[in-house]
């Protein structure tokens, strides 16, 4: 091979026939273009011309140097050029064997391994080497087949988001053992593991090993914790090294849905150290949304790291009744809560329609009594989603109705009227103590205090099914607590006030246990192995080895103990794991792992990734020469005019192109669609399914486009079809809608599409067709089928066309507004019921809005509607009244187009006077 | 008739044409505002123009008894003279019009069709009777005859450069010539002064496509003709620009004399300037000729 600079050649003695370019040169020159030929009509007057030289043009300069290109390229082809010859390696023979970590320490540098191992591919493709691939984290004996094979194969080996393990270790090497002598190319991912020594003794055994290792400091993050109120975060490197500040990310899902970044903090790694740490305080809203967090930049899995439920507070709601109290309260009903939630649980105060959306985990409702629907429909549904609902008795659900006849759905019991009161100076008896909480209770085990009495309640009705729903009672066997379950949430009924007013569990410590036993406030505790012993956990999403999420699939479940003790592997994928309600996520690093860089031994070459790929260009080179050879076909072609026309050239340059293998991306049908219906005013009809009635439509359209053309300066393109199911609506600034009985009721998200045209100022022209027999009634098929197309329809309240509306005086002055049919009963958005007519005004003051429907049933279309050489398409009426008809009708689509376009700008010379009168003061 | 069927797709292919032309004539002739198209004297018409006193000769019937009474003296009522004017159309149909330098510039025929459909459009609305000259269709007044107008005008002629057709002149009509006037002139010449006898006035439209006025052609060049009937060859165009532009400024101010000797109006109009400039020129053309009658 010949090398010069940075271009080797493999077959050198090719290039002596550059030397044979200036005598084609000479040759070329010599011989003269063909003569072109014109269509010329004032030949007439060039006859008899004579030419003063007899010499004719040659050649010009530019075609023979493409010539010359062209055969330069064949001559440097042929002579096999290779660019950035490999000429350091020694070339070695024999089986070639690719050990590859595969780790998730190495996903960040990926695309360069990749790009490595592509370029060792082709050295040894060139070398005629057969090769193996060995995966350490997926060991599989290793196939040995030729290069050029594995090439086509390379893009489908990705990293694992595991280390390899002792295990997986020995499993490669038993792999290895049944396979004869070879030498190792070893792609690392930077990091040492337990057995790597051993492997490479091995491998070292059987031939050469070469070690491929970037000079990377591999960062990783460790499992958040939640402490003093912020988020700890914890990161590590593998070496220490000089100071370096990482960005880490929160990231998670934001109101709407989208994943996006919710939080950022900087940890600085300290001269020398290998951890660095920082915390990020986050509102509890956000820091609940918060998904994962990973190092910036850093795209492996060990970078990031999952969060569960042990970052979350619960948010608890606090709702009293409306604000329809006279007097001031002394003392917030939520006083004792707060101060026992405060702690523990994140707090929101509000109206029940504002904390809904919130999604709290827990609403109390403190002595509310009734629930509109509006509000109660809501909270319904968030209970059964698994919301829990906390509910305190007093003074006025003692005095409301509810539940009193039938359970209320909100209620776990029925209540008896009125309440009790023991103890009291109007009534006899002490007040009651607690009796002990039962087995079944979730209070069971808590200690009651003697103190704790209660002196008045509401009484649950004796019911079936209340034994069970009891949580906890008085002495007397009095319900104190109930709880009922609904859906996936559940409701709880303390049957006294949240304040001390009616008993003074409240004052007491036995209240704030009680609500963390609701968990009405969470525990943050972390999981242990003996609180995990017996539960089995789902995995739901799981980490490739680049750090993204995906389904779990069919991955099988996994011990509780296990998840914790286990190291991460093929059966034990870090990712999110899920038991019951609970989420636990497991990460790719324990909170007390380290990792630490790899060293290779000193008989082992170690190379960087940065490799310039050796690349053979003859195929490039060759195919410049045919691509060269082309235009010189074309440009020859041209000069001759015998190119016919320019249409040919076109299709010539387009054969080029198709040649080149690069046709120009076409664009999608959505954007022609876009293209034509925006680029000109464009006036679109519905497409119904019945052709009959689409062709009339758009016929119509087309009439009334050149009606709109000649006699205003609108000036419409030819009108589209528009299907309502794929084609974007936005760009029309009218639909024509003719009802057929037979077309097919839209889809949901087409009606999302209408009413979305609707309220952006869009309009409708809604045509039954049959002259308004029905009166918009259900007795024609067609006002039956309108009745229920609009149905779904944000359609406002309609009046027939006043005579004063602006749509009769837009461009025309008309009153009537006859299409193939003359019903004077057309519809529009009917004018707010407080406009009044000023004396002396022709019209009265309406002032917004271009009405977003017109309903009618005279069948425009028909008369507007114009064949292919411009005549009417369709008869309308008889002799000259059916002319004039056919006239009016034009007419009324000139201000219809009018009143859309310009809304009610006519309307608006109303005003002329009144402003006429002010500048004149 | 070789064979209806043929003709009849042939007529249907025709007419597919028709309605383009018609439009893009009617959107031109639009442009143009008619102005008041009476003679200025009293005759026959439809305008009121003066009540004069009744003279001997003058019919009963004639007598304005509305305005008579209003005083002893008996007034006629005379109304404008507003007769029709015959106005003759000729276009050149040849393959030589059938030319255009460049995709984005009509063909000169495109053009003197357009031009020519739409004065017939703005004299028909005048009320003027519009025709071509020939026998094939006489002038006539009213909405079908743009329509026969159009038919006629999309009928190619197969002749390399056409003559003009000068037969069937009406006397003391007007008449219109629109071609690019490249083919023999002794033919433009007989037709002018044939209709210089009879006292038939007009225009000479002379369409030119820019690359006539311009002979921007370089290098070995055969030169033929639409019809391909004749050829030039040479071997350096660049050298034969000069040559030919003389001549073309020979073979107008031919074209110019003969328009001064016979008393019409000549003028150039390029295909890659806008119809709307050549129909407003055609228009005031012929209506400078309207006020001189």
């Amino acid at each position: 091979m010949m090398v010069l600079g940075s271009i080797g050649f493999t077959a050198p003695w090719v290039l002596l026939a550059l030397a044979a370019l200036p005598i084609l040169w000479l040759l070329l020159r010599a011989v003269p273009p063909a003569p072109v030929k014109r269509r010329f009509p004032g030949v007439a007057l060039l006859l008899g011309l004579k030419d003063d030289e007899s010499v004719s043009d040659r050649t010009p300069w530019w075609l023979l140097l493409l010539r010359m290109l062209a055969v330069a390229a064949i001559i440097l082809g042929l002579a096999g050029p290779v660019l950035n010859p490999e000429t350091e390696q020694a070339e070695g023979d024999g089986p070639l064997l690719f050990v590859i970590d595969g780790s998730w320490a190495g996903a960040s540098r990926w695309p360069q391994q990749q790009e490595a191992i592509d370029a060792q591919l082709t050295r040894a493709s060139r070398l005629g080497r057969t090769v193996g691939f060995l995966t350490l984290t997926q060991p599989n004996p290793p196939v040995f087949q030729s290069a050029d094979a594995w090439k086509s194969r390379l893009a489908g080996i990705a990293p694992a988001p595991w280390q390899p393990s002792t295990a997986m270790i020995d499993a490669a090497k038993d792999a290895l053992s049944g396979v004869g002598d070879f030498d190792t190319l070893w792609f690392s991912d930077t990091l040492d593991y337990a057995g790597r020594n051993d492997l490479l003794e091995t491998l070292q055994q059987r031939g050469t090993v070469e070690a491929y290792q970037t000079a990377t400091n591999v960062l990783a993050i460790l499992p958040a914790t939640y402490e003093d109120g912020a988020v700890q975060l914890r990161v590590i490197r593998a070496a220490a090294g000089e100071e370096r500040d990482v960005t880490i990310q929160a990231q998670g899902r934001d109101p709407a849905g989208n994943a996006r970044i919710l939080g950022v903090a900087t940890a600085t790694f300290a001269e020398g150290a290998t951890d660095a740490q920082t915390a990020l305080v986050l509102p509890s809203e956000l820091r609940a949304r918060i998904t994962r967090f990973n190092i910036a930049g850093q795209r492996s899995a060990g970078a990031s790291t999952l969060s569960d439920d042990g970052l979350r507070r619960r948010e608890v709601a606090l709702i009293s009744a409306r604000e329809n109290r006279e007097g001031l309260e002394l003392l917030s009903p939520f006083h004792y809560i707060e101060q026992a939630l405060s702690p523990t649980a994140d707090l929101i105060e509000g109206s029940l329609a504002d904390t809904l959306p919130a999604n709290p985990d827990v609403i109390v409702l403190a002595d509310v009594a009734t629930l509109t629907d509006a509000e109660a429909r809501p909270l319904t549904d968030w209970i059964e989603g698994g919301g829990m609902l906390v509910r305190f008795a007093g003074p006025r659900v003692a005095a409301s109705d509810i539940s009193r006849v039938d359970e209320d759905p909100l209620m776990p019991v029925r209540l008896r009227s009125g309440g009790r009161s023991v103890g009291g100076a109007m009534s006899w008896g002490e007040p009651k103590a607690l009796s002990p909480f039962t087995n079944g209770s979730p209070f069971f085990g808590l200690n009651v205090p003697a103190d704790v009495t209660v002196s008045a309640q509401v009484m649950a009705q004796p019911d079936p099914t209340l034994a069970e729903r009891v949580i906890a009672s008085l002495s007397d066997g009095t319900p104190l607590v109930t709880r009922k379950t609904l859906g996936q949430g559940q409701i709880v009924l303390f049957h006294v006030t949240a304040t001390a007013e009616w008993s003074t569990l409240p004052l007491s410590g036995l209240f704030v246990e009680m609500l963390e036993r609701l968990a009405v406030s969470s525990s943050t505790a972390g999981s242990t192995i003996a609180a995990l012993e017996g539960t089995t956990w789902s995995p739901r999403r799981v980490l490739d080895g680049f750090g993204t999420l995906s389904d779990a699939g069919s991955l099988p479940g996994v011990h509780g103990p296990a998840l914790i003790e286990e190291p991460t592997g093929p059966m034990l994928p870090p990712g999110l794991y899920t038991s019951g309600d609970r989420t636990m996520a497991r990460n790719v690093l324990t909170q007390d792992a380290t990792i630490t860089r790899a060293t290779w031994p000193s008989d082992v070459t170690v190379r960087g990734l940065a490799v310039a790929p050796e690349q053979p260009v003859a195929g490039w080179l060759l195919s410049l020469s045919i691509l060269l050879l082309l235009a010189d076909v074309v440009v020859t072609l041209a000069l001759s005019g015998r190119l016919l026309g320019r249409s040919n050239a076109a299709a010539a340059v387009l054969g080029v192109l198709l040649l080149l293998g690069a046709p120009a991306d076409a664009q999608t049908a959505a954007d022609d669609f876009a293209l034509a219906a925006t680029s000109e005013l464009t006036l679109a009809h519905v497409v119904t399914g019945n052709a009959q009635v689409d062709d009339i439509a758009l016929a119509g359209l087309r009439g009334l486009g050149d009606t709109l053309f000649f006699r205003t300066s609108v000036e419409p393109s030819q009108p589209m079809s528009v299907n309502l199911e794929t084609d974007e609506l936005a760009f029309f600034p009218m639909l024509y809608w003719p009802i057929t009985p037979e077309q097919p009721t839209p889809s949901a998200g087409a009606y999302a599409k209408l009413n979305h045209y609707l309220r952006s100022g869009g309009m409708i022209l809604f045509d039954t067709r049959d002259a308004d027999t029905a009166s918009f009634g259900a007795s024609s098929p067609n006002g039956r089928k309108l009745q229920e197309l609009a149905a779904p329809l944000d359609i406002p309240a309609l009046e027939p066309i006043p005579e004063d509306h602006v749509i009769t005086r837009t461009f025309y002055l008309l009153q009537d507004f006859p299409g193939r049919y003359n019903s004077r009963d057309v519809w529009v958005e009917a004018a707010p019921p407080n406009a009044e007519q000023v004396e002396g005004m022709p019209f009265r003051d309406l002032n917004d809005g271009v009405t977003p429907v017109v309903i009618g049933g005279n069948d425009w279309a028909a008369a507007w509607a114009v064949n292919a050489s411009g005549g009417p398409m369709l008869p309308i009426g008889r002799g000259y009244s059916g002319d004039r008809q056919r006239e009016i009708a034009y007419r009324f689509g000139v201000n219809l187009v009018m009143h859309v376009l310009t809304g009610n700008y006519k309307s608006d010379q109303v005003h002329v006077p009144a402003l006429l009168d002010r500048l004149g003061q | 008739m070789s064979d209806p069927l043929a003709l009849r797709a042939l007529s249907e292919a025709e007419a597919a044409a028709l309605p383009a032309l018609l439009a893009r004539a009617e959107h031109l002739a639009g442009a143009v505002l008619l102005g008041a198209h009476g003679r200025r004297r009293a005759g026959a018409g439809d305008d009121f123009w003066q009540y004069r006193p009744s003279q001997i000769g003058d019919s009963r019937r004639a007598i304005d008894h509305r305005r008579s009474a209003m005083g002893d003296t008996e007034f006629v009522r005379e109304r404008e003279w507003q007769i029709a004017q015959s106005v003759m159309l000729w276009v050149d149909q040849g393959a030589s019009m059938r030319f255009s330098s460049d995709d984005a510039i009509p063909q000169k025929i495109d053009r003197a069709r357009v031009l020519a459909l739409a004065v017939t459009i703005l004299l028909n609305r005048g009320g003027e009777r519009v025709g071509l000259t020939g026998t094939a269709l006489p002038p006539r007044a009213g909405r079908p005859q743009i329509m026969a107008m159009a038919e006629m005008f999309c009928r190619d002629d197969m002749a390399d450069y056409a003559p003009p057709e000068h037969r069937g002149m009406i006397p003391h009509a007007r008449a219109v010539f629109i071609s690019d006037f490249m083919g023999d002139i002794d033919s433009v010449r007989t037709a002018l002064t044939k209709a210089a006898d009879r006292g038939v006035r007009g225009v000479l439209c002379h369409v030119l496509d820019p690359s006539e006025e311009a002979f921007p052609f370089t290098g070995r060049t055969v030169f033929q003709s639409m019809g391909g009937s004749m050829s030039h060859e040479t071997l350096k165009a660049s050298d034969l620009k000069t040559r030919y532009l003389a001549r073309l400024a020979e073979r107008k101010d031919e074209l110019q004399s003969l328009c001064a000797l016979t008393g019409w109006h000549y003028g150039v109009h390029h295909t890659s300037s806008t119809p709307q400039a050549g129909l407003l020129w055609l228009y005031a053309a012929l209506d400078a000729k309207a006020v001189a009658a």
